[in-house]
């Protein structure tokens, strides 16, 4: 198990330093930010001093340098706009978003895992093809289309759920739902076709030849099995709801987090934002690969043991 | 001498009926089984003995099936109609008065729960136990099959275990509540002979100790003869003949038991005389083959095949015989190069065919051909026959366009195939004539020497005996070489001018088959020949038929 964490550990900082470099590279193709937020009215001096100012004098090369220093000593500088270092900037909108993240994949977990195994089991009759229109329809729905139409709905015409901010239980219920909308879809179908796959084994029939209850059959069996597949599709998942959905859904309801912010940072391209937000999300996505690919050792003797 | 023992049956069939939807696979069966007592349900793939096996714990009907009448009881004082069993009655009987032993011990315990988790399941759940119990008892049913440190295997996974281990687990969980009924579904045809052989004896040592019935399914009929009291040959869903195994092993009455016996490989039915003096067209010296131990590798790399040195004749067939996993497909694979050797020589026709590139292998490659085990994955299912048959020679230029057809009906003519084979597709045919396809295929070039690598280890008896006959006959009219690779030496001998004998990658014993046979000197080939289940031996159980017979009669006088 210890060379196996330790693997884990050595490609997931090699992961970062990668997507640091790139974000660095991708910040620095858009062109000179000073230009885009203070434009007009800046005297030749001015704008020298500013560029001084914000250490975008000097090479690339050197400006890299220089960043990834500073990223090893934990340093990222200043935010262009608000002048306040960006890991305090970050920092305020983390506990947001991970707020927002961690209610969608409850939801999704608690939601398509039954979904899935229901539709498994049930796949001959009207509640299996009435499970799985559910999830080609949520399949089928953009996040975005999805917040629209329960905006419209449940905020304009009913006045049931505010839409803007984070500040009570009422605010999460729209974002959560359009953040892990497809999420469930997706898990669904592959709950179901993991557990179609697994009831179908061997061991499945030796189960019952014990005989156990159908439930325990499909429970510890069935699902103990499945859920090791499972849970790395969960990991995926999430991964790129982290880095991608909350993007969307957090401009769409104004969601005081990461993605938003990241979406404000790119427009007036406040490098020192843009690069860490980045960077943060490419930790939090880091970091659930590598949960996800311990629990899944845990869950696979076959994993766990060999690579003991 | 009477046919079956007075005591009333403890498992009843009656007239079962099962069907899969429209069709039915089992037509009426009837038998009956008594305590201490193994009845062997015999037949080949498609005969129902599975079905019928599965329908006795009503599993059947989580396949698909459904049983459609007759009736099954079960004990021997106030019997149990299980077919109208109610679900919470039949799962209080499953595992506890009725246990399974199924086939495949690779895949039938649950991989990611410990053996003892496996095991303290039904116990806790037939048998009230709990914890420490639990444990005392899974650990007590591990020892009751041999299996050494139980204490240790009860915190184990099964894919830390061998095959032969895990098939104990399967009877140890069977076994654990004592059941009246033990049906084991071809539980050695996964296995290797010794192993086989081992399980065979655990299971008629515990029945002898334990006293129960046993349903024993399988194909194999030297296996029946050594274990089973009664007999019943299915086929096609019906039962042709049932008897005591002596009886009607020396008189078979119906005609398709005689064409089964007829065809059932048994050890000593002669060889075809070795060749003296035929002219080496193969010869492969201090062959050594190794698997792993690349860059990023932790493991060393393992020597699948080690210093192996044999020759192959012209016509001659050489019969390569070992365990799974004794590197004689890698040795068969190297040979062809399909995976590279690490070290030695190979010589095809006189010429060293190791060291050369891909592009000068190319030109020797049509020289050997290889058929496979699986007939139904070694078929592209989308290219007609007459495409598959004649893709080697199109892809060496032998032939093109028009004449390609013409080859096809040839070839399949020489295997004894209609011509009006050509236009249809892999799945039309069954897994005996996807065989025969797979040899026209590999003689489209005109090959030299046939790799046939366990070609009719997946075949039953009867389709196993014309492919060999078939590959006999090829031989004899086209001069060809074979290596003849199984793991079963009685269809080794039946074909082979001389055998090797393999043993983890070293080939321990090389000679004429008959010698090899009859006087086998390494301790290996030895133990392998006395485990193989042979029909003479159905002397041992026919004693023991009318031991029991005597002792009902004695009861009941």
């Amino acid at each position: 198990m210890i060379p196996y964490v330790t693997r884990i550990l050595v490609k997931s900082v090699v992961t970062l330093f990668a997507i640091a470099t790139v974000t660095f590279i991708a910040t620095r193709l858009s062109g000179n930010p000073i230009d885009t937020f203070l434009g007009d009215g800046l005297t030749t001096e001015g704008r020298a001093e500013l560029i001084r100012y914000f250490q975008l004098d000097g090479s690339l090369w050197q400006q890299y340098l220089a960043f990834l220093r500073g990223a090893l000593s934990g340093e990222f500088g200043l935010s262009f706009v608000d002048r306040r270092p960006v890991t305090e900037v970050v920092g305020d909108r983390l506990w947001a978003s991970g707020q927002l993240l961690l209610a969608s994949v409850g939801l999704t977990v608690a939601l398509s895992i039954p979904l899935g195994i229901l539709a498994a089991l049930y796949r001959r009759s009207w509640v299996g093809s009435a499970v799985m229109m559910l999830a080609f329809t949520g399949y089928a729905v953009p996040s975005f289309i999805l917040s629209i139409v329960m905006i419209l709905v449940f905020s304009y015409w009913l006045n049931w759920l505010p839409v803007v901010g984070n500040a009570t239980f009422a605010h999460f219920i729209m974002p959560t739902i359009a953040m892990s909308g497809v999420l469930i879809a997706a898990l669904t179908r592959f709950t179901r076709n993991a557990m179609l796959d697994v009831l179908g084994q061997d061991f499945i029939r030796t189960a019952r030849a014990k005989g156990l209850r159908e439930a325990r059959v499909v429970l510890r069996h069935g699902l103990g099995n499945a859920g090791v597949t499972v849970i790395s599709v969960i990991g995926l998942q999430v991964a790129g709801l982290a880095a991608a959905g909350s993007v969307v859904v957090e401009s769409i309801f104004s969601w005081p987090g990461i993605g938003q912010l990241l979406v404000n940072a790119a427009l007036i391209r406040d490098y020192p934002v843009l690069q860490f937000g980045v960077i943060t999300v490419a930790v939090a996505v880091v970091i659930i690969n590598a949960v996800t690919d311990l629990s899944y050792a845990l869950a696979d003797p076959r994993i766990r043991l060999a690579r003991s | 001498m009477m046919m079956t023992p007075l005591n009333p049956p403890v498992l009843s069939v009656r007239d079962l009926r099962v069907g899969f939807g429209e069709t039915e696979a089992v037509h009426g069966l009837s038998f009956d089984i008594h305590r201490g007592e193994t009845l062997a349900l015999v037949g080949e793939s498609g005969s129902g003995k599975s079905v019928t096996a599965l329908s006795i714990l009503r599993l059947i009907e989580r396949e698909g099936g459904q049983i459609t009448g007759g009736s099954i009881r079960l004990g021997d004082t106030t019997p149990e109609e299980i077919t109208t069993l109610p679900p919470a009655a039949l799962r209080a009987l499953r595992g506890d008065r009725i246990a399974m032993v199924f086939q495949e011990p690779m895949t039938s315990l649950n991989p990611v729960m410990t053996i003892g988790a496996q095991l303290a399941e039904a116990l806790r759940l037939h048998r009230g136990l709990r914890g420490g119990a639990a444990r005392d008892a899974a650990r007590a049913a591990l020892e009751r099959v041999k299996l050494p440190d139980p204490e240790k295997r009860l915190d184990q996974y099964p894919h830390e275990l061998s095959g032969g281990q895990r098939q104990r687990v399967m009877i140890a969980m069977a076994l654990s509540c004592e059941p009246e009924v033990l049906i084991a579904d071809e539980p050695t045809t996964a296995l290797d002979v010794t192993t086989q052989a081992e399980i065979l004896r655990l299971i008629a040592s515990l029945q002898a100790d334990m006293g129960m019935a046993v349903l024993f399914i399988t194909h194999d009929l030297g296996i029946v003869a050594e274990i089973a009291d009664r007999v019943v040959v299915m086929k096609d869903g019906v039962k042709v003949e049932e008897g005591h195994t002596a009886d009607l092993f020396a008189h078979p009455r119906a005609p398709y038991t005689r064409q089964l016996l007829a065809a059932s490989p048994r050890l000593g039915e002669g060889s075809p005389t070795p060749l003296d003096g035929a002219k080496p067209v193969l010869q492969v010296t201090n062959l050594t083959t190794r698997y792993g131990g690349g860059m990023f590798s932790r493991a060393g790399s393992v020597a699948a095949v080690r210093d192996v040195t044999v020759t192959l004749g012209q016509g001659e067939t050489l019969g390569l015989v070992g365990e799974s996993g004794c590197g004689k497909s890698s040795l068969a694979r190297s040979i062809m190069r399909l995976v590279e050797p690490s070290a030695g020589e190979i010589a095809l026709l006189g010429t060293r065919i190791d060291g050369l590139s891909r592009a000068a292998l190319k030109t020797h490659r049509a020289h050997i051909q290889m058929v496979f085990q699986d007939p139904y994955a070694s078929l592209n299912p989308r290219m007609s026959i007459c495409d598959a048959v004649t893709e080697p020679a199109y892809l060496r230029g032998m032939v093109a366009g028009k004449a390609r057809r013409d080859l096809a009906v040839d070839l399949l003519e020489r295997v004894a195939l209609p011509a009006d084979a050509v236009d249809r597709y892999p799945h039309q045919f069954s897994g005996g004539q996807r065989q025969r396809i797979c040899i026209a295929r590999a003689l489209s070039v005109r090959p030299r020497i046939i790799v046939a690598d366990e070609a009719v280890s997946a075949l039953d008896v009867s389709n196993a005996r014309r492919v060999t006959d078939l590959l006999a006959d090829i031989q004899q009219r086209d001069g060809v070489s074979m290596l003849f690779i199984s793991h079963d030496i009685a269809v080794v001998e039946r074909v082979s001018h001389r055998i090797a004998v393999m043993l983890k990658g070293e080939i321990v014993e090389t000679g004429p088959t008959q010698q090899i046979l009859t006087a086998p000197q390494h301790p290996y080939t030895q133990r392998l020949l006395s485990a193989v289940p042979r029909l003479e031996h159905q002397r041992a159980a026919q004693r023991r038929a009318d031991m029991s017979t005597e002792a009902n009669t004695l009861e009941t006088a």
